[in-house]
């Protein structure tokens, strides 16, 4: 009967296992050096418990068929202890954790974040629920999506601004806590290039849900492209085509209240300088609005403008009330400045 | 009988002598029942909760609400389900198991309890308390999470009513547990029968000392922090305001240097009824006496060296990392020693597949699974992966449902019959079991999957493409029969209570004092204080018998008090003057507390 059932529990997991996926936010398929050591040790450990996870639930299920009472058998054998089971029962799981413990304390200071030579530092501050990053080295700032080269190693020094978010790209590597007051360090060298998802992984409020992130893990030429990119200064006024640019003017108009203006709280190289949200200089260039909340097209760009939040609750970026012209004029600025 | 008790507050019944009683039996049952409406509550919580994950982007509640819900959820289950769980049977069994009248201190057992009451009704008042406050939703429910991390919680970020009712609800439940920590302390020193040598204790009764000891340890430690936010939030004191140089981090070591001790206090008291129920049901005393109890109390105290497992993320350092996974990887030996010495009490006895005993089964296998869990994230890397994620969440579901909940089932199982004097329906019983068994298995083991596989826990979304929806949908199906099966046990509650065959002193040939008195005992228990003289009484050869219920001399039953019922108020009062924020309603919830303990101290009173 037991058996039965487990076995039955066990294929329907496996089944829905199975009919998920693919997972892109694995953790079970390393991408960085990072992620490969937690995954290695993590295999190592797992073994073991699958062992110890067999060893003793078929003893159970051995005594419980073994000594079922049998009408008329005799009382059992008052036992009340055997000291040589006892040490045997202590020693053979410290024998066991301490296999656990050597590698584990060898890989937390091989996962340290302590950046490697010729690292890239990146400043990454957590914000309630978007994502700030900035490069000192190369002098870009840029939100939610992080830009990294393959191959080279990266260091990501942790901050917040407000709450505690922890930052977790789960194919690059293990989790730390984003706190304000004190700085936390990840470091890594991703080995393949593509887009890897992650998320914030510490409850920090509402909307906490969709504080997602993404790291593009860029070979060398895409990575040259991309910080040009970003280091180039956004388009003119005068060069935009009609649309942008009453987006642009929009974007700059002092609105009642003067909170509402998004200039008060956003940056556009050379129109203005707010830092309560992201940098959007280059926000044409990214690939999802809000943090990952919306794709970055022009339905979701207005989408988000319509009313924030109600694509994110309790969102710090107030509904606005833009007219539904103010809002495709901005979306063709933003989708221009690239 | 009733001529030889003096004011027999046994005898007596109504609504008044309830809330006056100090007889320890009745306020287990009031224990008992209250947190087993709590456990809905906490449940129903769980299942919408469920409901809203079985599918990606599902807009069943707001964010608002499931922050809410995942908050309230936890709490309830820890402070007002599975600890007041525990403490019905401390209260019921432990004088009973030790040949005492009643705790050591009555009137302060019955004020623990309605402390616990005031302080279960506060914090969920908070679902419905909005328009009163004058809040725009109906709900202020607390929606920190449970452990409730600053700076989250400062009036900064959550500038509403919700996190007060946490923050104040806690420390009134605190002071519940304080008191009855002190007094299950003593009770349990002072009171035991002649004979009763501290090694001859059922091992439940040790567990419950020793879960008593970290009460009294632990809850000052979250008291403390929760004082610190308190002034924080009330009269902006900077305990954890980083602008003004506070220490996120302080939060979190006082949290967990409580938080950790807490998981023994929900897991060290169903390990002892585990400890009574297989030995009964082998027919064989447990294997190991002494190893498992020193095993308990070796988890006692190594439980306060571990608190920082649960902050590998925060960026300790590698040092601080590997001496907390080095404690924790330890832990682990005393809690493997009691497995194997559970197994051995079972070899070579005679199995009787009780309802009580499949939920000890069903103990000890869950619990394993759980506890290599635990190890895996004992290991600081392999954590980075795993805390915050739904991994944890499988993890804390399989230690404290499949462990603490499945323990405290086949406690109910086991002494229902000695507390309502009927025993439960087996084929309910079994099906109870055999559905939560299976429904425990389908909610909380794809969730280890889900983690790994890269799901955050307390996110009230996520999207398709984390291609997480069949793994999710399995486990709420899970949470459903669970459901379920508490459905089908509380059946089995009311179906017993009327038409269970009696049970008589002691229907499962149990080892311990308790089943040498009848079922419900009388008022004063024990007719004559037996005198002890083996740790298994009724299996030594002189064996003990049954205990008549009349005493050879009257036997004086204190007749109970208001007191502590009004002290309790007072309490309430008081907490919810803080709330809000009225100075005269504090006070007056004051003078009412200062009164009545005045009136009690002076209150002629014989126990
Ligand atoms: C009160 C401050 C505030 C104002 C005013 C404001 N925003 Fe925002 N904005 C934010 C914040 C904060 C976010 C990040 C929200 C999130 O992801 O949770 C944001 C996000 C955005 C994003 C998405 C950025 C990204 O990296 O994905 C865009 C685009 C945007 N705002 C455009 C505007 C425009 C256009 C206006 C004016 C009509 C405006 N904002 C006004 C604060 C503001
Ligand atoms: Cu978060
Ligand atoms: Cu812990």
């Amino acid at each position: 009967m037991r058996t039965l059932t487990a076995l039955a529990l066990g294929a329907l997991m496996l089944g829905a296992v199975a009919c998920g996926g693919p997972y892109p936010q694995s953790t079970l398929d390393p991408a960085a050096d990072f992620g490969s050591h937690i995954d290695e040790l993590f295999r190592w450990i797992f073994w073991f418990a699958v062992g110890v996870f067999v060893v003793v639930e078929s003893l159970l299920l051995f005594v419980v068929v073994r000594y079922r009472a049998r009408p008329g058998a005799p009382e059992p054998e008052r036992v009340h202890g055997n000291t040589l089971l006892e040490i045997g029962w202590t020693l053979v799981p410290a024998v066991i954790l301490i296999l656990i413990a050597a590698p584990t304390m060898q890989t937390i200071f091989r996962t340290d974040g302590t950046p490697p030579e010729g690292a890239l530092e990146v400043d990454v501050i957590g914000h309630q629920w978007w994502w700030e990053y900035n490069y000192p080295e190369l002098g870009i700032t840029t939100a939610n999506e992080l830009h990294v080269p393959q191959g080279r190693p990266v260091s990501l020094r942790l901050t917040s601004r407000d709450v505690i978010h922890s930052f977790w790209a789960p194919r690059l590597g293990g989790k730390r806590d984003v706190i304000a007051g004190r700085t936390n360090r990840i470091s890594f060298t991703a080995d393949s290039a593509g887009v890897f998802l992650g998320q914030c992984a510490e409850f920090c409020g509402e909307s906490h849900a969709k504080m997602g992130l993404r790291v593009f893990v860029d070979d060398s030429v895409t990575f040259t492209q991309w910080v040009a990119g970003q280091r180039a200064a956004p388009p003119s006024a005068d060069t935009l085509p009609d649309l942008a640019r009453r987006g642009w003017e929009a974007f700059r108009l002092i609105r009642d209240p003067a909170s509402n203006s998004c200039i008060a709280c956003h940056t556009v190289q050379g129109v203005s300088g707010g830092v309560l949200g992201p940098n959007l200089t280059h926000m044409g260039s990214r690939s999802t609005v809000a943090a990952g909340a919306l794709p970055n097209t022009a339905e979701g760009l207005a989408r988000w403008l319509r009313d924030p939040p109600a694509e994110k609750p309790g969102s710090k970026m107030p509904r606005i009330g833009l007219t539904e012209d103010e809002i495709a004029a901005l979306v063709a600025y933003l989708q221009l400045l690239r | 009988m009733a001529e030889h008790v003096a004011p027999a507050a046994g005898a007596r019944s109504g609504i008044w002598s309830w809330i006056t009683t100090t007889d320890h039996k009745r306020i287990g049952i009031l224990y008992g029942v209250t947190a087993f409406v709590f456990f809905l509550i906490g449940g129903l919580e769980a299942l919408l909760i469920r409901l809203q994950l079985a599918s990606s982007q599902n807009d069943l509640v707001s964010a608002e609400t499931f922050n809410q819900l995942f908050t309230m959820h936890g709490t309830t289950m820890v402070f007002l389900a599975v600890m007041p769980l525990s403490a019905a049977f401390f209260n019921y069994i432990v004088p009973l198991q030790i040949g005492a009248r009643d705790v050591a201190f009555p009137r302060l057992n019955a004020f623990s309890y309605w402390v616990f009451l005031f302080g279960g009704l506060f914090l969920n008042a908070s679902f419905i308390a909005g328009p009163i406050l004058g809040a725009d939703s109906l709900s202020v429910a607390p929606d920190a999470g449970w452990f409730g991390y600053a700076n989250l919680t400062s009036r900064a970020y959550s500038p509403g009513f919700n996190v007060d009712f946490w923050v104040l609800g806690l420390q009134v439940l605190g002071i519940a547990s304080l008191a009855a920590g002190f007094n299950f302390i003593v009770t349990i020193v002072n009171l035991r029968a002649p004979g009763m040598r501290l090694m001859r204790l059922p091992v439940f009764t040790w567990m419950t000392l020793v879960t008593q000891f970290l009460v009294v340890t632990a809850f000052p430690v979250i008291t403390i922090g929760l004082v610190f936010l308190m002034f924080d939030r009330f009269f902006g004191t900077n305990f954890y305001q980083v602008s003004a140089g506070g220490d996120l981090l302080l939060w979190q070591h006082l949290f967990w240097l409580f938080g950790h001790p807490e998981v023994y206090i929900l897991i060290l008291p169903p390990m002892g009824i585990v400890s009574e129920v297989l030995p009964t049901f082998s027919r064989k005393p447990l294997f190991g006496y002494a190893v498992v109890v020193y095993s308990g109390l070796l988890i006692g105290v190594m439980g306060w060296g571990v608190w920082s497992h649960h902050m590998f993320s925060v960026g300790l350092g590698p040092i601080p990392d590997s001496v907390f996974a080095g404690t924790t990887m330890l832990i682990a030996i005393p809690t493997g020693v009691k497995i194997f010495n559970w197994l051995a009490t079972m070899w070579g006895g005679q199995l009787r597949f009780t309802t009580a005993m499949l939920f000890a089964l069903g103990f000890i296998a869950m619990f394993v699974i759980g506890g290599l869990s635990g190890v895996m994230h004992a290991s600081p890397p392999a954590d980075l992966q795993q805390t915050d994620t739904y991994f944890v969440v499988a993890h804390i579901h399989y230690v404290l449902f499949g462990g603490a909940i499945q323990g405290i089932f086949a406690g109910i199982y086991y002494w229902w019959p000695k507390m309502t004097g009927r025993l439960m329906n087996e084929r309910l019983g079994k099906t109870h079991f055999w559905l939560g068994f299976v429904g425990m298995n389908l909610a909380f083991f794809p969730m280890h999957f889900i983690g790994l596989l890269g799901m955050p826990r307390r996110i009230y979304t996520y999207g398709p493409e984390l291609g997480l929806d069949s793994l999710n949908l399995v486990s709420t199906i899970g949470a459903l029969l669970i459901g379920v099966s508490i459905l089908v046990f509380a059946a089995n509650a009311w179906w017993s209570l009327r038409h269970g065959e009696t049970a008589g002193n002691d229907p499962w040939g149990a080892p311990s004092l308790e089943w040498t008195i009848s079922s419900p005992p009388p008022a004063y228990n024990f007719s004559v204080i037996p005198e002890v003289v083996s740790r298994l009484p009724r299996w030594s050869r002189t064996q003990m018998r049954a205990i008549p219920d009349v005493p050879p001399e009257p036997v004086h039953v204190p007749g109970g008090s208001f007191w502590p019922v009004i002290a309790a108020l007072g309490i309430g009062v008081l907490a919810t003057g803080a709330l809000l924020h009225t100075l005269w309603v504090v006070l007056a919830g004051a003078a009412v507390l200062v009164v009545a303990i005045y009136a009690w101290a002076f209150e002629p009173f014989e126990v």
